[in-house]
């Protein structure tokens, strides 16, 4: 009976802190961040159920609607070519949260092991990996995303990738400061000491133990990467019309900014607070997972 | 500091030889032939042989590659498909306009910025403080084209106060200029000023529970004083060299201002060229704008370095 006693005493108070559970307590404490949490969800439920949320077809046309003021039939209005701006905000969900999420997964895939490898191995592949990570950060993140969606061709896959790789030298610096700090830690020595092989510790014992600033870091980069599809698209170099897009919404209502101001409200106050919900839960990300950050 | 630049141009030099073959290789993304490609719409055989000789493009790519960084080295970027003027003399033409955009917005970024984050760091937990973290929050979220079509909406079409597009040379109207560079320059300041804010934010607030802050205060200084003289002084230098490095940001954010205004700098220079597929002037750009980057950051090390006292031998 006691010693039952004794393992509930043990095991209740470590099922309720492990470090995920602690973090997502002090998270849910945070009312900005939540916030934020809350719109992103949001926004990722619109996209998902798009078809059944627009009231109209994003691509089709009408003439008998051009350029009309927010109504009762169109909530925000129409275009310049009689489409539903509401409709296309809502489609344009999909390519702006897909483009966050796919090139902030390129430039994960791609830094975190290129990162790891410089940090843990040191050396000469550090300092390789490391003028590398300079060059790319030399040359300015939209300028090289436009310089490599030119060369790439201009289309929504494209620029995620033109993205991505543009992010990917910010992961690869963090990742590599991150493995430095930790790597020489006494828990490390020891799984040395222990005879596990390089690759084992890198994976098993370092990068967990840096995964923290990287998640905080991952979501402050999905804000950029939104910004900076719609930064492609408003240039007419990520998603190609007639199919939707924040950005190429924009750069069609600049034209018609003085007797069509909806055109260019709405796709910009969606870009504004799906960025702003980013920010807001990477903030609040950092001040639970990485509080030295504060 | 005579080793510390040599330490730093060590380090430098290889990052210059990635960076160009960064560039370089943007080339071999094109599909195909490039000298088809490069050789524009009419695809003339005539062209296109030329290229092919011109850009030895019948070399191995090591050899391709010594060929062009020679021609960078002597200052050859190669010419614009479309008007046939050298990369160099376009982006020289160019940069002028870029330069007095970026310096206008990196002052108002500055206005707004460090003083936001000073009030910020001294009235801690105060509304001032909430209120200058949402103007931070604000200026990194907001796209700077929305805003620039928002600035337009207000102040060329409701209030008619500034023009909405074009651009007038300072030499031949000043007060024209100026006018023009207004919403353009405010509009690219304003996410460098959220930056800038964040950063004076956090030094400030490092600096001021320092003991020598502290000493101040004891001393009976007045908090004016104190903030000014003792914090801000020793804030300022980290703030600047971190401003520093926001060129980038400020490039980037060129290129969109540019386009939004009808600006006919740097930035529009490069989407021009991308549409007019006038690959060897966005490869000149690039190249232009990361030495620049590079050579920006190194001056900033070494501001930091002179006034540093610490970090001397």
């Amino acid at each position: 009976m006691s010693a039952t006693l004794a393992t509930a005493a043990f095991d209740a108070p470590r099922a309720e802190t492990g470090p995920w559970r602690r973090a997502w307590r002090r998270l849910a404490r945070r009312p900005s961040a939540l916030f934020g949490l809350v719109v992103v969800v949001a926004f990722v439920v619109v996209a998902l159920g798009a078809p059944w949320i627009a009231p109209f077809d994003p691509i089709e046309t009408s003439w008998s609607a051009i350029r009309q003021a927010p109504s009762a039939v169109h909530w925000f209005g129409t275009d310049d070519i009689g489409r539903d701006v509401l409709s296309r905000v809502v489609f344009g969900t999909r390519a702006s949260l897909l483009a966050g999420v796919v090139a902030v997964s390129i430039s994960f895939a791609l830094g975190v092991p290129i990162g790891l490898a410089a940090g843990f191995i040191g050396g000469v592949v550090d300092g390789f990996i490391s003028r590398l990570t300079d060059a790319f950060l030399a040359c300015p993140f939209l300028i090289l995303a436009i310089a490599l969606s030119a060369f790439l061709g201009p289309n929504l896959t494209n620029a995620m990738i033109a993205i991505g790789v543009s992010a990917t030298p910010i992961f690869v610096r963090l990742t590599r400061a991150q493995v430095i700090n930790v790597k020489v830690e006494d828990y490390i020595e020891a799984a040395r000491a222990l005879g596990n092989r390089p690759l084992r510790i890198a994976w098993r014992h370092v990068l967990p133990n840096v995964l923290p600033p990287l998640i905080v870091q991952a979501t402050l980069a999905i804000a950029a990467a939104v910004i900076a599809e719609a930064s492609l698209s408003f240039l007419g170099l990520g998603q190609q019309p007639p199919a939707p897009s924040w950005g190429s919404m924009l750069n069609t209502a600049k034209n018609y900014v003085d007797n069509a101001p909806w055109m260019a409200i709405w796709p910009g106050l969606a870009i504004f607070l799906l960025v702003l919900s980013f920010n807001l839960l990477g903030d609040g990300l950092r001040d639970v997972l990485d509080p030295r950050q504060r | 500091m005579f080793q510390f630049l040599i330490k730093r141009l060590a380090t430098i030099a290889p990052t210059l030889v990635f960076v160009s073959m960064l560039i370089f290789g943007l080339q071999q993304l094109l599909p195909g032939d490039p000298a088809v490609i490069l050789a524009g719409e009419e695809r003339d055989p005539n062209v296109v042989a030329y290229l092919h000789q011109k850009l030895h493009l019948d070399d191995p790519l090591p050899v391709r590659y010594a060929y062009w960084v020679g021609g960078v080295l002597r200052g050859d970027l190669g010419e614009s498909v479309r008007t046939q003027q050298p990369v160099l003399d376009l982006v020289v033409q160019k940069l002028p306009v870029t330069i007095e955009l970026a310096v206008l917005a990196m002052l108002i970024a500055l206005v707004i910025g460090i003083p936001a984050g000073l009030v910020s760091a001294v009235a801690r937990g105060t509304a001032w403080d909430h209120l200058a973290n949402a103007f931070a929050l604000w200026g990194l979220s907001t796209p700077n084209f929305w805003l620039g079509i928002l600035m337009i909406l207000l102040f060329s079409v409701q209030l008619g106060w500034l023009p909405a597009s074009g651009y007038v040379s300072p030499f031949e109207s000043l007060s024209q200029n100026l006018a023009a560079m207004a919403m353009p320059a405010f509009v690219l300041g304003n996410a460098i000023a959220a930056v800038l804010m964040r950063h004076t934010r956090s030094a400030m607030l490092q600096v001021l529970s320092a003991d020598y802050v502290r000493t101040a205060r004891s001393k009976g200084l007045t908090e004016r004083s104190v903030v000014l003289k003792h914090a801000l002084r020793n804030a300022l230098t980290p703030i600047i060299t971190l401003g520093a490095l926001e060129f980038g940001t400020l490039l980037s954010g060129a290129v969109l201002t540019e386009q939004v205004f009808t600006i006919p700098g740097f930035g529009k220079l490069i989407v021009d060229s991308v549409f007019n597929r006038d690959y060897a002037v966005v490869q000149g750009v690039v190249l232009v704008t990361a030495t620049a980057y590079i050579a920006l950051n190194l001056l900033a090390d070494l501001a930091y370095f002179a006034s540093n006292p610490r970090l001397r031998p």
